[in-house]
C-alpha cells in the first residue's frame, strides 16, 4: 500500500484520527494566572469587528467588568458556538473556560460531560432563582444538576403586516388568534390582487420542519417525546394531520400563500420587506431583520403570539463552563455571566447604550431578553419603555401571551429531523394530491430512526 | 568481505540518503500514518476529550449498522460512482478524442476544457446552485424560453443526485481529458493508416486502435476514479446537504455527520475505516483482475 491511490483512500480516516490524536491539553486557557497574577479566564461570544456597535459595547463591558474585579484578566475571543470545531476545540485544549451555547447544544454536551458542573457554584450567585424555571431546565441533566446559565431566548410568534392589514380591512390591533382567524385573514390579504400573498411558510434548508414544529407546537403538540430513556417521534397523529389539512386548504383551496414555494427565511423577509405579505411565523428577531436588510419600516410590523397559544417554540442562548476548569476559575467565569447578561443593577444602564446607538429598542430581543419572572420582569419592562424608539405597542399581544404559553424546545438533532419533515412540507404546498396522513407515516419512520441514534 | 560488514558498508553508503529522508518519514509518521493508526484504534473507543477512552468493542460498527441512513449512503454513493462513472469516464474520453482530431485552436479547446478546474469547488458548488434554482435559475428560464417546463433539479430527490453528478462532471472532466489527450497523442500515426488503408471508418479505428493502444490509462483512471468519487462530499455537502428527503447522503457526509454534528467521533472512525476497507478490497481485486487480463 505504498502507491498514492492507496493513500487517497485513506484520508477520511486520517482525517477523523488526526482530530483524535491531539494530546489534551489542561483547559481554557491553560495558564492559570497572568504574569501580574491575575486569574486568567478566556470567555468567547465577543462580536466581531465587522459587527461594529456590538463589539464596542462587549470590549467596553469587559473593561468595566476587570475593573470592578481586579483580581480577574478576562481574554475575550472572538466567536459563538461552532459545533463543527467543538470537540476540536476541546481537544486541543483551545475551548475558553466559558463558552457560548444556543439551547440546542446542552443536552448533548451534558449527555457527553463536556461541561463543568456548576450546580454548587451557582448558590452564591444572585438572581439566578428569578430566571425563567423552563430556560434553566435547558440546562440541566435528568438528575437536575445545573451545567450553564440561559442568557436570551426568543419564542415564535405571528409577524404581521399591519397596513396590508388596514387595507384588507383588518384590524391591525386585532390581530388573528386561531389558525381559522389566520386563514380569514390570509384569504382577505391574498384577495388585494397585485401578487400580494396572505401567509406564507418555509419548506427549504431544514426550516420546514422547524416551522411544521411550530405550528405543532401552538396546537399543543409536539414532534418528539421523551421515552424512557430514548426519544420517539411524535407528530404522527390528529394534530399533525391537523396542522398539514389546515396548511393545504390555505395553499389549495384559498391560493392565500401564493404559488411560489420552497421558500426559505430570506424569500419570505423579502416578501415582508417589500410589502407583499401579510403574515408568517417568526420570532422577534426577525422585525429589525425587516428592517435593516429588506428596507422595512418598524411601524409597518405587528407581532402577535402564535395561533392558538397552547405552545410555542422556543430558542436562545446561554452560557457554560470549560469541563476542564478549576473551581477558581468556574466562580470567576460564572462571575462574569451573571455580571453581564443578568444583571438587574444594569438593566438601564445596558439598554440607554443600545438607545443612544441608535439600536432597536422595545422588542422583546436583545437588549431586553425576556428571561425573567416575577418583579424583574416588571422592572426589566419599564427600563424597555423608558428607552423604547421603536412602537412597542405594535408588540404588546406577543408580550401579554408570551409568559402564559408553554415553551417547547426543539428536539434532539434537530436538524436531521427538520431535513425529513422538509419534505412533508414541500409535498404539501406543491402538490394539491398530497396526502397529509401518507406523508407523516413516512416520515414517522424516518424521524424514528432519526431519534433512535440520539445518545 | 563478511554479511554485517557489507551491511555495516552500505549503511555508510546510505546514510545521507536517509538524513535526507528522515524529515519526510518523521512528517509523514506524525501527519499520516500516526492519525490513520490513531483512527483505527478510535473506531473501537468513545472519546469525549475530557476522561479518558473508553473501550467499547464493537459498539460503534453496531450503531452504524442500526442506522438506516448506512445503507441509504451506501447506496446513494455507489449510485454516485455509477452515474459519475457513466458521465465522467465516457464524456472525458470523447472529448479527448475530439480534441485530438482537431486541427485548429486546439490549445484555445484545451484551455476551455481545463478552466472548470481551476475554480475552487465550493466556488463551482455555489455557481451551479443558481444554474439549478428552480425558480430564476440560468437552465430552468432557458427551458421556458424554448417552451418547455422547467426541472426542480437539486430540489427533487428524483433528480437531486443526477444533478450532482453533472457538477462533478464538468467540474472533474477537464484533468482526465488531458491525461487521455496525453495518452493519445503517443499513439503512433502509422497504425491509423494502417487501419485505413484495411478501410476502417472513425469507430472502427476508436475501437480497434485507440482504445487498445489507451487501455492502460482508461484502467487506472478508473481506478481513481472509482477511489474518487467514493469519498464524494462536497458537492452534497454544499449544495444539498443530503437533501432532499435524503437523496444525497453519502458516505463521507454520513462520517462528517457523525464526527462534526453528533460528536461521535468513534462511530465516524469506524464508518471511515469500512468505507477504507471497501475502497481497499476492490483497489486489490481490481489490480489483480487486471494485471490477470493484462497476462
Amino acid at each position: 500500500m505504498k502507491s498514492p491511490r492507496s493513500r487517497r483512500v485513506l484520508v477520511p480516516l486520517a482525517a477523523i484520527g488526526l482530530l483524535a490524536a491531539v494530546p489534551a491539553c489542561s483547559g481554557g486557557s491553560g495558564e492559570e494566572r497572568s504574569a501580574d497574577g491575575k486569574l486568567k479566564v478566556s470567555i468567547n461570544g465577543q462580536p466581531p469587528q465587522t459587527q461594529a456597535f456590538e463589539r464596542t459595547i462587549f470590549d467596553q463591558d469587559v473593561a468595566e467588568f476587570e475593573a470592578a474585579h481586579p483580581d480577574i484578566d478576562l481574554e475575550p475571543h472572538e466567536g459563538f458556538m461552532e459545533v463543527e470545531s467543538f470537540s476540536a476545540k476541546l481537544a486541543g485544549g483551545q475551548l475558553e473556560d466559558v463558552f457560548y451555547v444556543y439551547f440546542t447544544d446542552p443536552a448533548q454536551i451534558i449527555a457527553r460531560r463536556q461541561a463543568a458542573d456548576i450546580t454548587e457554584a451557582v448558590q452564591g450567585l444572585p438572581h439566578v432563582d428569578q430566571l425563567q424555571p423552563q430556560l434553566l431546565d435547558v440546562f440541566r441533566d435528568s438528575g437536575g444538576k445545573l451545567y450553564g446559565l440561559p442568557t436570551a431566548n426568543y419564542s415564535m410568534g405571528l409577524v404581521y403586516h399591519r397596513p396590508l392589514f388596514v387595507k384588507a380591512g383588518l384590524d391591525p390591533d386585532q390581530p388573528p388568534r386561531t389558525w381559522a382567524e389566520v386563514r380569514a385573514a390570509a384569504d382577505k390579504i391574498a384577495a388585494l390582487g397585485d401578487g400580494v400573498v396572505g401567509y406564507a411558510d418555509f419548506s427549504k434548508g431544514n426550516q420546514g420542519g422547524w416551522h411544521l414544529t411550530a405550528w405543532l407546537n401552538s396546537l399543543g403538540g409536539q414532534i418528539a417525546r421523551k421515552d424512557g430513556d430514548s426519544w420517539k417521534a411524535d407528530f404522527n397523529n390528529d394534530l399533525g394531520r391537523t396542522a398539514l389539512e389546515h396548511l393545504k386548504q390555505m395553499r389549495w383551496t384559498d391560493d392565500s400563500m401564493g404559488s411560489k414555494q420552497l421558500l426559505t427565511d430570506a424569500d419570505v423577509q423579502r416578501m415582508m420587506g417589500s410589502g407583499q405579505l401579510g403574515m408568517y411565523l417568526a420570532a422577534p428577531d426577525n422585525i429589525p431583520v425587516l428592517v435593516k436588510q429588506f428596507n422595512g419600516k418598524y411601524e409597518d410590523y405587528g407581532l402577535a403570539p402564535v395561533p392558538e397559544g397552547k405552545g410555542t417554540l422556543i430558542g436562545g442562548e446561554g452560557y457554560m463552563v470549560n469541563p476542564k476548569a478549576s473551581p477558581e476559575k468556574i466562580k470567576a467565569g460564572l462571575a462574569w455571566i451573571q455580571w453581564k447578561y443578568l444583571n438587574p443593577d444594569r438593566f438601564d444602564s445596558f439598554t440607554q447604550r443600545y438607545a443612544d446607538g441608535q439600536q432597536p429598542v422595545g422588542l422583546p430581543a436583545l437588549p431586553n431578553p425576556d428571561i425573567w419572572t416575577g418583579a424583574l420582569r416588571e422592572q426589566q419592562e419599564a427600563v424597555k419603555a423608558k428607552y423604547a424608539n421603536v412602537p412597542a405597542q405594535n408588540y404588546a399581544p406577543y408580550l401579554n401571551a408570551a409568559a402564559t404559553i408553554k415553551g417547547h424546545l426543539e428536539p434532539p438533532s434537530a436538524q436531521q429531523v427538520y431535513a425529513t419533515l422538509d419534505t412533508v412540507m414541500q409535498a404539501v404546498l406543491t402538490d394539491p394530491a398530497a396526502d397529509p396522513a401518507a406523508l407523516l407515516a413516512t416520515a414517522e419512520t424516518k424521524v424514528n430512526a432519526t431519534l433512535a441514534q440520539v445518545r | 568481505m563478511s554479511a554485517p560488514a557489507r551491511r555495516r558498508r552500505r549503511l555508510a553508503e546510505n546514510v545521507t540518503a536517509y538524513g535526507l529522508l528522515s524529515a519526510a518519514l518523521v512528517v509523514f509518521a506524525l501527519f499520516s500514518w500516526f492519525p490513520i493508526v490513531r483512527g483505527v484504534v478510535l473506531s473501537f473507543q468513545q472519546v469525549n476529550f475530557v476522561d479518558d477512552p473508553e473501550w467499547v468493542g464493537l459498539a460503534n460498527f453496531e450503531l452504524l449498522f442500526s442506522d438506516p441512513l448506512f445503507a441509504v449512503a451506501w447506496r446513494n454513493t455507489l449510485l454516485f460512482t455509477g452515474l459519475a462513472l457513466v458521465f465522467g469516464f465516457a464524456i472525458p474520453f470523447l472529448a479527448a478524442v475530439l480534441l485530438n482530431e482537431l486541427r485548429h485552436a486546439r490549445a484555445y479547446f484545451r484551455l476551455v476544457v481545463y478552466l472548470p478546474v481551476m475554480l475552487p469547488p465550493v466556488v463551482t458548488a455555489l455557481l451551479w446552485k443558481w444554474f439549478f434554482d428552480p425558480g430564476p435559475g440560468l437552465f430552468n428560464e432557458g427551458l421556458r424560453a424554448a417552451g418547455l417546463s422547467g426541472s426542480a433539479w437539486l430540489d427533487s430527490s428524483d433528480t437531486a443526485m443526477l444533478s450532482l453528478v453533472l457538477v462533478s462532471t464538468w467540474a472533474n472532466m477537464g484533468s482526465t481529458t488531458l491525461i487521455y489527450l496525453a495518452a493519445l497523442q503517443t499513439i503512433p500515426g502509422d497504425l491509423y493508416e494502417a487501419a485505413e488503408l484495411d478501410g476502417a471508418g472513425i469507430w472502427r479505428r476508436l475501437w480497434h486502435v485507440t482504445v487498445p493502444q489507451t487501455r492502460f490509462v482508461l484502467l487506472v483512471l478508473l481506478l481513481l476514479q472509482v477511489v474518487a468519487t467514493m469519498q464524494v462530499f462536497t458537492e452534497p455537502f454544499v449544495m444539498t446537504g443530503g437533501g432532499p428527503d435524503d437523496s444525497t447522503v453519502t458516505v463521507l457526509l454520513l462520517l462528517y455527520r457523525y464526527a462534526f454534528v453528533y460528536n461521535d467521533f468513534g462511530s465516524a472512525s469506524a464508518l471511515s475505516l469500512l468505507l477504507f476497507i471497501a475502497l481497499g478490497v476492490f483497489s486489490a481485486a481490481y489490480v489483480r483482475l487486471t494485471r490477470r487480463s493484462a497476462e
